[in-house]
């Protein structure tokens, strides 16, 4: 191997120092989240305890986290499924032509690049002005996906764009139906790119704060609850509730890094080249 | 990368209409959302800017009343200033972070093991609340913070400095720590695309380090600038949440107005600005998007 130049070294500082400023402030809420009971919201620790850590425990002290915690998952289960299932049928549907496809595209960037709180307003007044409950499970999903969906479509195009459309072409020369070239095909091929768009789509809804800041009704997701404490609470326990949160994004992006791992062992083993067209 | 052949045949005994009514099927759950959660709110929020307001209640009319209050008050104009050079700092720094991080990755690291995990390193923190990677500046930017009592012990300033915390500087700060990701990724991808040849072909005819980068890579990679750009803006011109929690509510942008009306009940009035904003974004991103194919160069 050739020698580094210089300014691989200099190019390392500058990633180093990259890193450090994406994950430092997020590693001091960790350190400080250890904060002892007498301790503030900055240095110097004043002893390590779990005490603010146990204080989100005690319902009455800072609201329904809890509560906020299960709505946020199950709404982030929900905007999961259907992320993925609507962006593979509008992946495959952009594989073909179809009368609309560039006003469908054109809605799809509109909806990547508008205003967050526009969608929250403009849902919020509809479901008001006709009457409906603003519920975290109806307006408050609808108005997620507006956000998850978008990426999804991004990574189905960046998907069927790479694509070597001569696996079907073999497998419907075989005789196998469009169904079946779908089923057996196309679906197991992108299977690890689909674990990218439940990825994403749980963690954007699971994290998404402006979209539902309107749609979610009188029972608060996790972000909303979080942002009501800052205006509130001056207390540690919120670096402990931001460091459990975080804690659980990392847990769920490892299992899902987890299960791509263990899809393209598994597919390695099995001595297919199924997906080689992918790389 | 990825030999892109498209076969663009099609399969016999499919007509097009056919292909054409599966594809329209296929694309219905889709359309339907975009059509109940983002075209039916942006005409409603249309509708709604044309009405007026009592203090506690909305009622439909059509005047043009929001819309003269808006254009006539100067503080729409100092607001909508600010958001646009919120937008422009945190565009440059972004865009020089963003490209020095990721031309490190795609030129300088070797294996490309190594590339996907570092990347992956870079992308975590955009699938972590928001919310909370702002939270996190605050035990740092404090009057009582990391960074004033480090440069206190180091002797460079006697008082701490006010201006770390809630002000100007804040926000551009958490834009970048928040956005610069939008850059690195789309400008990693297009420079993963870049065939080596072209850069020891430089390298053969003379090019030094600076020029290849210059006249080969930077030009290759416009693509990628591009879509990281319309990421950028559009984060930064609609946000309103970041400007909120980072200025200490003293700093204002086209997002916080809409948000204020909207604590309000102005929803007329709150309609009007989001219409101005929206129209702001749609014309930025619209000719950004004259100079780039997204969906080519995904």
């Amino acid at each position: 191997m050739e020698p580094r130049p210089k300014s691989f070294y200099v190019l390392s500082a500058f990633f180093v120092l990259f890193l450090v400023f994406l994950y430092g402030p997020t590693l001091t809420i960790g350190i400080l989240s250890f904060q002892g009971p007498g301790g503030g919201l900055t240095f110097p620790m004043r002893g390590v305890s779990l005490h603010w850590f146990r204080d989100l425990f005690e319902q009455q002290a800072v609201g329904d986290i809890w509560g906020s915690f299960r709505r946020s998952f199950v709404l982030g289960l929900m905007v999961m499924v259907t992320t993925v299932v609507v962006s593979v049928m509008g992946g495959l549907a952009f594989r073909k032509r179809f009368a609309g496809a560039t006003v469908l595209f054109y809605l799809i960037i509109t909806s990547l690049v508008i205003p967050s709180i526009l969608i929250s307003l403009g849902v919020g007044l509809i479901w008001s002005q006709s009457g409906l409950p603003v519920h975290w499970s109806s307006s408050g999903f609808g108005a997620q996906l507006t956000w998850t969906l978008p990426f999804g479509l991004l990574i189905m195009f960046a998907v069927f764009n790479r694509f070597d459309r001569s696996y079907e072409e073999a497998a419907r020369d075989l005789g196998a139906s469009p169904w079946q070239v779908i089923r057996h095909v196309v679906l197991p091929i992108i299977a690890p790119s689909l674990i990218g768009v439940a990825l994403f789509g749980f963690t954007l809804s699971y994290d998404e704060f402006a979209r539902t800041l309107l749609t979610s009704g009188s029972h608060n997701t996790l972000p909303l609850e979080v942002f009501g404490m800052t205006t509130n609470v001056t207390t540690p326990v919120l670096f402990a509730l931001g460091t459990l949160t975080t804690v659980f994004s990392l847990l769920v992006i490892g299992i899902f890094l987890l299960v791509v791992w263990f899809m393209n062992r598994r597919r390695t083993r099995h001595g297919s080249d199924a997906g080689q067209g992918l790389v | 990368m990825a030999l892109r052949h498209h076969f663009k045949t099609k399969p016999f005994g499919v007509s097009v209409r056919n292909t054409s009514v599966i594809g329209w099927l296929l694309a219905s759950p889709l359309s339907l959302v975009l059509l109940v959660f983002l075209v039916a709110p942006i005409t409603m929020i249309v509708v709604v800017s044309f009405w007026g307001a009592t203090e506690w209640s909305i009622y439909p009319a059509f005047q043009f009343d929001n819309y003269a209050f808006l254009l006539t008050s100067d503080v729409t104009y100092r607001v909508f200033l600010n958001t646009l050079k919120y937008a422009a700092i945190t565009w440059v720094c972004t865009l020089l972070i963003g490209f020095t991080v990721a031309y490190y990755l795609a030129f300088h690291i070797r294996s490309l093991t190594w590339q996907i995990a570092l990347f992956l390193l870079c992308t975590i923190p955009f699938l972590t609340s928001n919310i909370i990677r702002m939270i996190s500046w605050i035990p740092f930017l404090g009057r009582n913070g990391i960074a004033n009592s480090t440069l206190i012990s180091m002797g460079v300033i006697d008082e701490p400095l006010e201006w770390l915390l809630f002000s100007d500087f804040s926000v551009v700060l958490a834009f970048v720590h928040l956005y610069t990701l939008f850059m690195v990724v789309p400008i990693f991808n297009t420079m993963m695309r870049i065939d080596k040849s072209l850069i020891e072909a430089a390298a053969d005819a003379g090019a030094t380090g600076w020029q290849t980068l210059w006249h080969v890579i930077v030009p290759l990679t416009k693509p990628g600038i591009m879509i990281g750009t319309i990421f950028v803006v559009a984060l930064v011109m609609g946000d309103f949440i970041t400007v909120r929690f980072m200025s200490g509510s003293q700093s204002a942008n086209m997002g916080r107005l809409i948000q204020n009306d909207i604590a309000l009940l102005q929803y007329p009035s709150a309609s009007a600005t989001a219409v101005i904003l929206l129209i702001t974004v749609l014309l930025l991103i619209g000719t950004l998007l004259r100079f780039v194919d997204i969906r080519k160069e995904l």
